[in-house]
C-alpha cells in the first residue's frame, strides 16, 4: 500500500550526505515531495525531514538502506507515531490596491502574515500543516498566484521521545 | 613488523603519511597505475622498499587483482589509481565488488583542490560516480585528515558487511606537509559494524528447528566472509540438516561432506533445486536470495518458512519474506546456537535427497573424437586434487566449473557472481597468486573474457606470477549462444567470436608458454606440461560451440522445472 511518509534522518554534517541519502531514494522509485536540512541539538549533527510516497514494504528496505550510510546517525518514519509537522510558505497574490483589505482578511483567517507590499502585489507568510497551506493556496487562486515558495516539512515526535 | 620508525610524529608530506598509513594498516602489496595527481605517492613507492606495487596493464586489471588478492585471504585489498580516466576505469571493478561485498581500499588522485569543479584535465567527480557502488567514499581536503581518513577506510571496508571503500585525495593535499598522527582510536557515531546477536531471534529459530521435518541450510557467501565454516559444518553434523550451497557460498562447506547436497538456482543441480522446493524450513545463512538463485521468487521454497541469519539487516526481507530473521555476525549466531541444536530426525529426508542425487545426478554426454568442455574441468579437478584456487572468468565455463570442479575449502572459488562481470578471471588470479605464493592457482576463461584482460599476461610475465591461465574456446559466447537457441529461436546475434587471436601465439607474445589440446589425449599432455612449468601458461582448449549448460531453469519458471539436458 502506498502512503505519506515523513522520516528524520540524524546525519553528519559532511558534505555529500544529502545525495547519498536522496539516491537510495530514487533507486527504488521513491519520489521526494520535500526535503529539509538544518543543523540539529548536536553539533556537527544535521538534521533531514523528508516526505515521500510509496510502498510501505519498500518503504522500511530504503530505510534499513539509508540506516547503513556511514553518515547517518540515526533514522525513523516519524509518521508511524503523533508528530507536529510544519511548513512555511511564501505566496505573491497579484493585488491591486483595491483587493488588498479582502486578502489581508483572507490571510489573518489564516494566522497568516503579510510580508511584503507593493503598488499591484503582496506576499502571504504562513506556517502551517500542509493541509492549511493548501487550502490558502486554494483560496488565494481567484486573486492571481503570482509565486510561490515552499519551505517543505519539518517534523518532530509529540512528547518527550527523542530520535 | 617493528612500526616504531612509521610512527614517529615527524612533519612529513601527505604522499608519506598516505604510505605510512597503508604500512601501519599491514598492506604489503598494492595494486595500481600512476598517472599526473598521485605522482608524489609513486614517487614515496620509488624510496621506498616495504611495499610491492604491481602494475597493472589496465585499471580494470588492477582493481580485479586487488579483488582477487581480497577473495582469497580476507585481507583488504588496495587499489591505487590516478584521477580522471584512472579513476573511472575502477567504476566496473569497484561495482563487482561491491555487490560480492568484498573489502576493498581504493585511493584515487584527483587535480588540486583549487581546480577541483573547473573540468581541468582529468578531473572527474569519482566521489559522486561511485556513490552507489561504494560502501563509503572519502573526499580528503585537508592533508591533516589523511591518516584517520585511511584508518577508518579499512575499518569500513572490512567489518560488518565487507565492502568497497574509496579515498579520493586531490594532488595539492599529498604535497602539503603534517605532523603524522596515526589515530589510537576510531570514531564512527554513525557506524553499526558489529551489532549484538538477538539471543531472541535465534531461540525462535531454534524452536522452528526442533519442529521442522525438511529442513535445509543454504549457505552464501557470507559464511566465507564471517570464516565461518568450520562452525557450519558443526551446525549441520549435530543437527542432521542437509545443506546446499550458493555459486558464491562453494568452498564454505566441503562437497565431499555427506550433507551436502549441490548448488542450487539457475544452473543448480536436481537434488539442490528439488530440496529447496519439498523444504519445510529453508534457513539462509550469509545468502541474498539473489534472482539466480530463486529465479520466480513467488514460486521460490513454497513448502518452506524461511530464516535468514545476515549481518546486514537491509537483505532480511528484500527479496524473500522471512519468518525468523536473525541478524548478526554468523559466527557469533552459530557459536551460540550450537550448544543448543540437537539431532533432529531428518533420516528420511536424508534418504529423499541421496535418491534424488542418484537418480539425477550432473551429467553431459562425453566423447572420445571431441573435447567437452565439462571433461576439462573434470581434468584440472582430477589433476589437482581439488586443492588448486580457482578463478574463473563469466559465462559457460564459469558454470560447468561450478558443477564439476566440487569445492572443499573456503576461498577455493574466486568468481564475479553478483555482478557477472567479464575480464574478472585473470587479473583476479594474479592478486590470488600474489596472496597465495605457494599455493596452484588455476584462472579458467572463456574465449571471450580472456580478450577483455588477456594484456594482464604481461603483468604474469614480468613477476614471473605462476597462473595456469585456461581459455576454454569454443568460439563463440556461448552462455548468449544459449539463451539465443532457447529464448530467441536459434537466431545468433553478434556472437561470433572465429576469427579471435591464436591464444598461443598471444600469450607467447608476452612471453608466457602457450599450448593448445583440441582433443582428450592432447589435453591432459598439455595440462600434465602446464603443471610442470614452474611460471605462468595458457592451455587453451578447443571445445565445441553447441554445448549447453543443464540443467537450465528457464526464465520465470520455479526451480523444480528444470530442464536437465539435450535430450529431453
Amino acid at each position: 500500500m502506498k502512503h505519506h511518509h515523513t522520516v528524520s534522518i540524524l546525519v553528519n554534517d559532511h558534505p555529500g550526505v544529502l545525495q547519498r541519502v536522496s539516491a537510495l531514494f530514487n533507486r527504488r522509485g521513491f519520489n521526494i515531495d520535500s526535503i529539509t536540512v538544518g543543523s540539529s541539538e548536536q553539533p556537527g549533527m544535521s538534521r533531514m525531514i523528508i516526505v515521500t510516497l510509496g510502498d510501505d514494504r519498500i518503504m522500511h528496505q530504503v530505510i534499513n538502506q539509508v540506516e547503513k550510510l556511514i553518515d547517518v546517525v540515526n533514522i525513523e518514519i516519524l509518521s508511524e507515531k503523533p508528530l507536529v509537522a510544519r511548513e512555511l510558505a511564501l505566496i505573491k497574490v497579484e493585488a491591486e490596491p483595491v483587493k488588498r483589505p479582502e486578502i489581508m482578511t483572507l490571510a489573518e483567517a489564516f494566522r497568516a502574515t503579510i510580508a511584503d507590499v507593493s503598488p499591484d502585489s503582496l506576499v502571504v507568510q504562513i506556517v502551517g500543516d500542509t493541509e492549511k497551506i493548501e487550502a490558502m493556496i486554494e483560496l488565494l487562486h481567484p486573486y492571481g498566484i503570482l509565486e510561490i515558495s515552499r519551505t517543505g516539512v519539518t517534523a518532530i515526535a509529540r512528547g518527550r521521545h527523542r530520535l | 613488523m617493528n612500526e616504531s620508525h612509521l610512527l614517529s610524529q615527524d612533519r612529513i608530506p601527505g604522499s608519506e603519511i598516505l604510505l605510512r598509513s597503508l604500512l601501519l594498516e599491514g598492506v604489503e602489496c598494492i595494486f595500481g597505475y600512476p598517472g599526473g595527481s598521485i605522482l608524489n605517492f609513486y614517487d614515496e613507492i620509488y624510496k621506498n622498499n616495504e611495499l610491492r606495487h604491481y602494475l597493472a596493464r589496465h585499471e580494470q586489471g588492477a582493481i580485479h587483482a586487488a579483488d582477487g588478492y581480497a577473495r582469497s585471504t580476507g585481507k583488504v585489498g588496495v587499489c591505487v589509481v590516478t584521477s580522471g580516466p584512472g579513476a573511472t576505469n575502477l567504476i566496473t571493478g569497484i561495482a563487482t565488488a561491491h555487490i560480492d561485498s568484498v573489502p576493498l581500499v581504493i585511493i584515487t588522485g584527483n587535480v588540486p583542490l583549487s581546480m577541483i569543479g573547473t573540468d581541468a584535465f582529468q578531473e572527474a567527480d569519482i566521489v559522486g560516480m561511485t556513490m552507489p557502488v561504494t560502501k563509503h567514499s572519502y573526499f580528503v581536503r585537508d592533508v591533516n585528515d589523511i591518516a584517520r581518513t585511511i584508518r577508518e577506510a579499512f575499518y569500513i571496508a572490512n567489518t560488518g558487511r565487507k565492502g568497497p571503500v574509496l579515498v579520493d585525495i586531490p594532488k595539492d593535499v599529498t604535497v602539503k606537509e603534517a605532523i603524522f598522527v596515526w589515530p589510537q582510536t576510531i570514531h564512527l557515531p554513525g557506524y553499526r559494524a558489529k551489532s549484538e546477536i538477538i539471543k531472541e531471534q535465534i531461540d525462535a529459530l531454534l524452536v522452528a528447528l526442533k519442529k521442522a521435518k525438511r529442513p535445509v541450510l543454504l549457505a552464501g557467501a557470507g559464511v566465507i566472509h564471517a570464516d565461518a565454516s568450520n562452525e557450519l559444518v558443526e551446525l549441520a553434523e549435530k543437527s542432521g540438516i542437509p545443506v546446499v550451497t550458493t555459486f558464491l557460498g562453494l568452498g564454505g562447506f566441503p562437497s565431499q561432506h555427506p550433507h551436502w547436497v549441490g548448488m542450487p538456482g539457475m544452473h543448480g543441480s536436481y537434488a539442490a533445486n528439488m530440496a529447496i522446493q519439498q523444504a519445510d524450513l529453508l534457513i539462509a545463512v550469509g545468502a541474498r536470495f539473489d534472482d539466480r538463485l530463486t529465479m520466480n521468487a513467488a514460486k521460490f521454497a513454497p513448502n518452506a518458512e524461511i530464516a535468514h541469519i545476515d549481518v546486514d539487516k537491509a537483505e532480511i526481507g528484500k527479496n524473500i519474506a522471512t519468518t525468523y530473521p536473525v541478524i548478526g555476525d554468523i559466527k557469533h549466531v552459530l557459536n551460540y546456537a550450537l550448544p543448543k541444536v540437537t539431532l533432529s530426525s531428518t533420516d528420511n529426508w536424508l534418504q529423499t535427497i541421496a535418491a534424488w542425487k542418484a537418480s539425477h545426478p550432473l551429467r553431459y554426454v562425453d566423447s572420445d573424437e571431441i573435447l567437452k568442455p565439462q571433461w576439462v574441468i573434470e581434468l584440472l579437478h582430477r589433476t589437482t586434487k581439488g586443492e588448486a584456487i580457482i578463478t574463473t572468468d563469466v559465462g559457460q565455463h564459469q558454470f560447468w566449473t561450478a558443477q564439476y570442479y566440487p569445492f572443499t575449502r573456503p576461498r577455493s572459488l574466486i568468481s564475479s557472481g553478483g555482478m557477472g562481470t567479464m575480464g574478472f578471471g585473470l587479473p583476479s588470479a594474479i592478486g590470488a597468486q600474489i596472496a597465495n605464493p605457494d599455493t596452484l592457482v588455476i584462472s579458467i576463461n572463456g574465449d571471450g573474457g580472456i580478450q577483455m584482460s588477456s594484456h594482464e599476461l604481461a603483468v604474469c610475465a614480468i613477476h614471473h606470477i605462476p597462473v595456469k591461465v585456461v581459455v576454454i574456446n569454443n568460439e563463440v559466447l556461448g552462455m548468449v549462444r544459449q539463451l539465443q537457441e532457447v529464448a530467441f529461436e536459434e537466431r545468433y546475434s553478434e556472437i561470433d567470436l572465429s576469427g579471435s587471436p591464436d591464444f598461443v601465439k598471444l600469450a607467447e607474445a608476452y612471453g608466457v608458454k602457450g599450448l593448445r589440446a583440441t582433443n582428450k589425449e592432447e589435453a591432459e599432455q598439455a595440462w600434465q606440461e602446464a603443471l610442470a612449468i614452474d611460471g605462468p601458461v595458457l592451455v587453451e582448449f578447443v571445445v565445441p560451440s553447441s554445448e549447453n549448460v543443464y540443467p537450465v531453469v528457464p526464465g520465470g519458471k520455479a526451480l523444480h522445472e528444470m530442464m536437465l539436458g539435450d535430450d529431453e
